[in-house]
């Protein structure tokens, strides 16, 4: 079973950072008429989004103004930092890795760890647990997640099943060893039958980039695109969001005696409205409970659940302590669970860039 | 300081596996002068590598190598709570390759699965978070594949690198092993040295475009590429390897309480035999304890230290010994490593 | 079970003032879209508490066959 139980580690601080430049669903002629955007806006929430467009804005800019941000709020030392990991499926380069320019760019002292983890929607949950299990027997003492997407880069502007959802995010969370802390407790799974329901197919190894895969082709009604902008089956996807994340959330309660009505919140994966509703029925949650960012920022991959965490429970997370689950999904198709607590978390505002 | 002890986790099974589609370096001739090639060669010391046919990725390579480890292991795959692949050259930008493979191995839903993108210190980085996952205990085993095609990173016509690099994949069990003891690692970055091995274009930085794909002469030597192919400034990368290495295998060793005599095994990245050379001689390792597969496979990146071990140490196999592992490359990006290979198995290479 | 499945339907697709028949090619309303594909499914799964793969679900093509799946699958729990 992928549970793990990590002690001794404590998140204390997340920051996010977000495109200035927003793009408004309902002047979006893609959706088409003002009733067919009422509807979409209705089932899935999703009215604003933030996007890099044409800036050239990389996934890394946004990490590293969330990171450093968060690094001055928190007051650490750079030189304290023994550890970055950085998960993205929008990385600078295919090489170097981009972990490596983030540390140089930080300012984190060459005796750091820096790696990078390629995933999707799931990322968060996935680096969440890679990170403390680095961090868990003390050698590491501080370390940095950051976790975000460039997401509308990969998504085709003339393809209504896609582009009207995505926003872009870079996100930063920071962890701390602390000997006897209850840390957190995880549940993950992968179902790679379901490669092919959110894919890329061009410029990996398997179909190399070639000018072909520039070319733009109408796939169905509405769904131009091409062979380096993402496809996404949303039905398939839809149908796994709504079976394995309420699976998941039980499985990880079970295993490990977590009363669901005891929780403060349940921080799920900003992918639509009815999915994350459908999900919440199913495991017997207040709707109260649940907190959401997509109106204003739309899907925005693994960067989702920090983002949703600082924008719609900032003041409950800044004073006080919580007891949260936090569930993510997609790309792979991947997914996990993670439930931890947070006292007095340090959570500055949104950055734009 | 990023150093990371554990206690009784260690390496079940490791395998290897290589395209058997063999290039000669010195008939590698169709862009430069046989004369140049044999000095190249020479210099090198790279006499041979492998190039995966079209329609063979990283991923196959690791395939074989772990469908390979599990039969001869007689593993139960759905004891594999863990699998990360370990590439620069995934199959796809998106999904990650690894969840491909969790479906193409047969493992379990239960079988949480990611990749790591890091370059030639990637599989001692791997072995460290393959521990780490393993250390917290709720993971009963954790398969770590390592894979590579750098045949198809760099141009044949930019002479810095067309010789120099080479495909495979390997695989590698890790398990709850009491007899592999402590074991020590030591990893590092530098991302001020970020330009000495890179590729400009194919990530988001650059996009791809129909202009990434030109071919251009990049310097006075005639040398050609695209945006979309790899390069790499040789001195610089040679002169951060010796002021950084033999440092940090000291500061390993002290940190694990060892001396420089104590590892059976020294296993370096296989990335240049001058530099290697250099290395060994410096730290007064003993050649016959330094094993290298790289005149026969050139440089696979990540993949080259367990390569060696498979092609290299087939004497380790059931064995007990003490191995020191150092990789260092592109990010710049550095890791060493003193592990216990204890009860250990080193299959046969299998070729595709 | 029929009457109740396309009461529920007919409110899913917004579409209480038409017939619905069970022998109807559902994907060929005027109404039937995506969106509207997503909320069947979730309805259904609210309601029947079961949820119809992706591959299989694509192939049905009447409101009589979607019941009939329904029905297989619950008594298959």
């Amino acid at each position: 079973m992928a549970f793990q139980e990590i002690k001794n580690v404590v998140i204390r601080g997340m920051a996010a950072c977000v495109p200035e430049h927003v793009e408004d669903n309902r002047q979006q002629p893609l959706l088409g008429s003002a009733e067919d955007i009422a509807r979409f806006i209705e089932n899935t929430s999703i009215i604003r989004r933030h996007t890099v467009g044409n800036s050239g804005i990389c996934t890394s800019d946004l990490c590293f103004t969330a990171a450093q941000q968060l690094i001055n709020e928190l007051g650490w030392q750079k030189a304290e930092i023994d550890c970055l990991l950085f998960v993205t499926q929008t990385p600078d380069y295919q090489l170097p890795s981009t972990a490596c320019i983030l540390q140089e760019r930080l300012g984190l002292p060459t005796e750091c760890f820096a790696m990078q983890i390629s995933l999707g929607c799931s990322g968060w949950v996935y680096g969440l647990s890679t990170i403390a299990s680095l961090i868990c027997n003390g050698q590491f003492k501080k370390g940095l997640l950051l976790v975000g997407d460039t997401v509308t880069v990969t998504k085709s502007p003339l393809d209504k099943s896609t582009f009207p959802l995505f926003g872009d995010a870079g996100t930063a969370t920071a962890i701390e060893f602390e000997e006897g802390a209850a840390g957190i407790k995880v549940h993950t799974g992968t179902d790679g039958r379901g490669y092919d329901a959110i894919i890329i197919k061009d410029g990996g190894y398997r179909h190399p980039f070639s000018e072909s895969s520039l070319q733009m082709q109408e796939r169905e009604t509405g769904i131009v695109r091409n062979n380096l902008q993402s496809y996404l089956n949303g039905t398939d996807v839809f149908i796994f969001g709504i079976t394995r994340a309420p699976q998941s959330i039980k499985a990880l309660a079970q295993r490990f005696n977590i009363d669901l009505q005891e929780l403060d919140y349940v921080v799920f994966h900003q992918a639509n409205k009815m999915m994350t509703e459908q999900i919440r029925k199913k495991i017997k949650v207040a709707p109260e409970k649940i907190p959401y960012s997509l109106s204003e920022y739309g899907n925005t991959s693994s960067a989702s659940i920090p983002l949703t965490m600082l924008t719609a429970l900032k003041e409950q997370l800044t004073h006080g302590k919580q007891k949260l689950i936090g569930c993510a999904f997609g790309v792979g198709l991947s997914w996990g669970s993670v439930y931890f607590e947070t006292e007095n978390l340090c959570c500055p505002s949104i950055l734009y860039l | 300081m990023a150093l990371l002890t554990f206690d009784q986790i260690g390496i079940a099974g490791l395998a290897a596996c290589v395209p058997s589609n063999t290039i000669d370096n010195l008939t590698y001739t169709d862009n430069f002068e046989a004369a140049a090639v044999a000095e190249i060669v020479e210099k090198t010391g790279i006499r041979e590598r492998r190039f995966a046919l079209p329609g063979i990725c990283a991923s196959d390579l690791c395939f074989a190598a772990a469908e390979k480890l599990l039969k001869e292991l007689d593993t139960d795959r759905s004891t594999i709570d863990l699998l990360i692949f370990i590439s620069q050259t995934p199959d796809y930008r998106m999904p990650a390759t690894a969840l491909l493979l969790q479906h193409r191995l047969g493992l379990g839903k239960h079988t949480a699965a990611f990749d790591i993108n890091l370059g030639c210190s990637a599989f001692v980085y791997g072995l460290s978070v393959a521990y780490a996952m393993m250390q917290t205990g709720g993971f009963r085993n954790v398969l770590l594949l390592d894979g590579e095609t750098r045949s198809r990173v760099y141009s044949p016509k930019d002479r810095k690198t067309a010789f120099l690099f080479g495909d495979g994949g390997v695989a590698a069990l890790i398990t709850r092993r009491e007899k592999a003891g402590k074991s020590f690692f030591s990893l590092h970055s530098d991302g001020s040295k970020s330009d000495y091995i890179k590729m400009d274009a194919g990530g988001y930085r650059m996009p791809s475009s129909p202009a990434t794909l030109e071919e251009r002469v990049v310097d006075e030597y005639g040398n050609i590429r695209t945006d979309e192919h790899g390069y790499m400034n040789g001195t610089d990368v040679f002169n951060f390897v010796l002021s950084e290495i033999p440092k940090d295998i000291r500061q390993l060793l002290e940190y694990g309480g060892l001396q420089i005599s104590d590892p059976d095994y020294f296993v370096f990245h296989q990335a240049n035999s001058f530099m290697n050379d250099y290395l060994i001689k410096k730290m007064k390792v003993p050649v016959e304890k330094a094993p290298s597969c790289l005149a026969q496979f050139g440089n696979t990146s990540s993949v080259s230290i367990p390569l060696t071990i498979v092609s290299r140490l087939q004497q380790t196999n059931y064995a007990d010994k003490q191995l020191l592992l150092s990789g260092f490359g592109v990010g710049m990006s550095w890791a060493s490593c003193i592990i216990r290979l204890s009860d250990c198995l080193i299959t046969e290479l299998v070729e595709i | 079970m029929t009457e109740r499945f396309i009461q529920l339907f007919k409110e899913t697709l917004e579409m209480e003032d038409k017939d619905v028949q069970p022998s109807d090619a559902f994907r060929e309303y005027e109404e039937w879209d995506s969106l509207g594909q997503l909320s069947l499914i979730a309805m259904i799964d609210e309601e029947y508490d079961v949820v119809i793969e992706g591959k299989p679900f694509m192939e049905i093509k009447t409101i009589g066959e979607l019941i009939k799946t329904i029905e297989q699958l619950k008594s298959a729990l």
